[in-house]
């Protein structure tokens, strides 16, 4: 296949087959022996966006429904789902974003539950938790009654047409529609006990969100009482007033991914999330792991100076954070020493959970875990897949792998 | 020195590449502007397959002697070519990365003999 390059200039390459653009990933999984390291994914992401003529029909509503498949058919100008400004691929140097639809699969499998067999099979991943992709802007809808009908929808076919077609290997946690409170909690209720739902996911790209407001408490209340998982999954909105004045991409993304997670999670510790449902496992998802030094430092400082404005607390804003869970892609890895600074501050052998947000053009492969010098036998194992094995009651798909989760302490469901 | 046969001359275009293997690394070879260069197909970032993805040439800015930026675009003499897997941009006659000179992939000498191309070990 050709693609464009500078000038009009048109390159070949070979068609995309992910199992062969991940040969490299293979031998890393090979070498280092990963078939007996249980390897949780706690990132993954599928392109839910190229199936909607499977996912509208699930819609509940009659009138959005039409409303979403007349928008969808040939001619029409309609717009479902919002999007957001950006270039992830880089004008095509990320390959797989222009080659995706030149992937063969099998016609009687599902499509995505193929591709990820491919990429955790090369990576040496065991299970991962699949999240979409265009649905991380739902949270723009203006119409918060579309943004429940999509959410709805989306949790209906990935919960009965993707998740039980993948041999137990994929799980999710699903989509919250968050500008409706009330649909929040019916989407818990009516998801929360089906099979491969390990939590549900709050995506933090959105122009206003209240996470303390007295509307959410029996939303946390329920998912903490079922013992499932709350997750913040971070992304950048070129769009946002917050991000006009970046002229260059790369500004909007570095900044934007950080700047959602350290909003919301600045409110949720300072709202006493952590008083009120102490039980309830909280992770904060692709925002990397810089961010969180700086906000524990920031935060503790103004704290010990403003306590009147927080009297939930009753431990100092880092305890919180040290309390939640943070997932970790992209790990920004320039600076040993800031980041063995990072690793110590978060407690990663116990908070840390190991993400890829493959097929998103800034993954992080397993041995960017295993491969860091500071990081003790025991921290690797539990970062891998351990902490996650337990979190999400993951048993493990081997002897060797059952071992492991034995010698460090994480094995909980096998 | 090992060599390793690449292919003919006359069949190596300008602007295509060869991946193969050499003992326990996998080589990418360019041809470009008539010139040949090698590169070991492991990229220092993740160990992606550095040598299999665009080539593009360099982005630049130029300033203006007042220091306002003339804009982005395309460099009309440097060619670098662009591990898939995340981006890492390198360029094609040195194999250094674009941003850092330090990170910089393996070279491999490159010889024509009798009408064949041979990467050198």
């Amino acid at each position: 296949m050709d693609l464009i390059s500078d000038r009009g200039r048109r390159v070949s390459v070979e068609e995309l087959n992910t199992s062969k653009l991940l040969a490299h990933a293979a031998k890393q999984a090979r070498d280092r022996k990963f078939e007996d390291v249980m390897i949780v994914d706690c990132d993954a992401h599928h392109y839910e966006n190229e199936h909607m003529s499977e996912i509208l029909p699930f819609m509940e509503n009659e009138v959005f429904k039409q409303l979403a498949m007349a928008a969808g058919a040939k001619g029409s100008r309609g717009a479902v789902a919002p999007g957001t400004f950006g270039y992830q691929d880089m004008g095509g140097r990320v390959t797989r974003y222009p080659l995706r639809a030149s992937e063969k699969t099998e016609n009687n499998r599902v499509r995505d539950v193929q591709l990820g067999e491919r990429w955790m099979d090369a990576m040496g991943v065991d299970y991962s938790c699949l999240f979409p992709t265009g649905m991380l802007n739902i949270g723009l809808h203006p119409q918060k009654e579309m943004e429940f009908e999509l959410c709805w929808a989306y949790a209906r076919w990935v919960t009965e047409k993707v998740i039980p077609e993948s041999g137990g290997r994929l799980y999710t946690m699903l989509c919250l529609p968050f500008s409706d409170p009330e649909g929040c909690l019916r989407m818990v209720e009516t998801f929360g006990d089906r099979p491969g739902v390990g939590g549900f996911m709050i995506t933090t790209v959105r122009e206003r969100m209240a996470v303390y407001d007295n509307a959410y408490m029996k939303l946390y209340r329920a998912i903490e009482e079922r013992g499932l998982a709350l997750s913040f999954h971070s992304g950048p909105n070129w769009g946002s007033q917050t991000f006009q004045s970046c002229n260059r991409f790369i500004s909007a993304h570095a900044l934007g991914f950080s700047w959602f997670n350290i909003l919301h999670c600045t409110n949720w510790v300072v709202n006493g999330m952590g008083e009120r449902f102490p039980k309830l496992p909280v992770i904060w998802i692709e925002a990397g792991l810089a961010w969180i030094p700086f906000l524990m430092q920031k935060l503790d400082h103004e704290y010990l100076l403003r306590p009147s404005e927080c009297p939930i607390l009753k431990k100092k804003p880092s305890d919180y954070m040290r309390d939640m869970f943070y997932s970790s892609q992209p790990m920004e890895i320039q600076d040993m020493g800031a980041l063995e600074t990072t690793f110590r501050m978060i407690n990663a052998e116990t908070q840390l959970l190991y993400a890829s947000d493959y097929p998103h053009w800034d993954f992080d492969l397993p041995s960017t875990i295993w491969d860091l010098p500071f990081v003790s036998e025991k921290a690797k194992h539990n970062i891998l897949g351990g902490t996650a094995a337990r979190l999400f009651k993951l048993p493990p798909r081997n002897d060797g792998q059952k071992q492991n989760l034995i010698k460090f302490g994480n094995l909980k469901a096998a | 020195m090992p060599e390793q046969f690449v292919c003919k001359s006359s069949e190596f275009k300008n602007g295509e590449r060869q991946i193969i293997r050499l003992g326990e690394d996998e080589v990418g070879v360019f041809k470009h502007e008539g010139e040949y260069y090698a590169y070991s197909n492991y990229c220092v970032h993740q160990g992606g397959p550095a040598c299999e993805g665009l080539t593009i040439a360099k982005v630049e800015e130029h300033l203006r002697p007042d220091k306002t930026s003339m804009g982005l675009s395309f460099s009309e003499k440097d060619m670098n070519f662009v591990c898939p897997w995340h981006g890492y941009e390198y360029d094609m006659r040195t194999g250094c990365h674009v941003a850092d000179k330090r990170i910089r992939l393996r070279k491999y000498k490159v010889v024509e003999k009798a009408g064949d191309v041979y990467v050198v070990a």
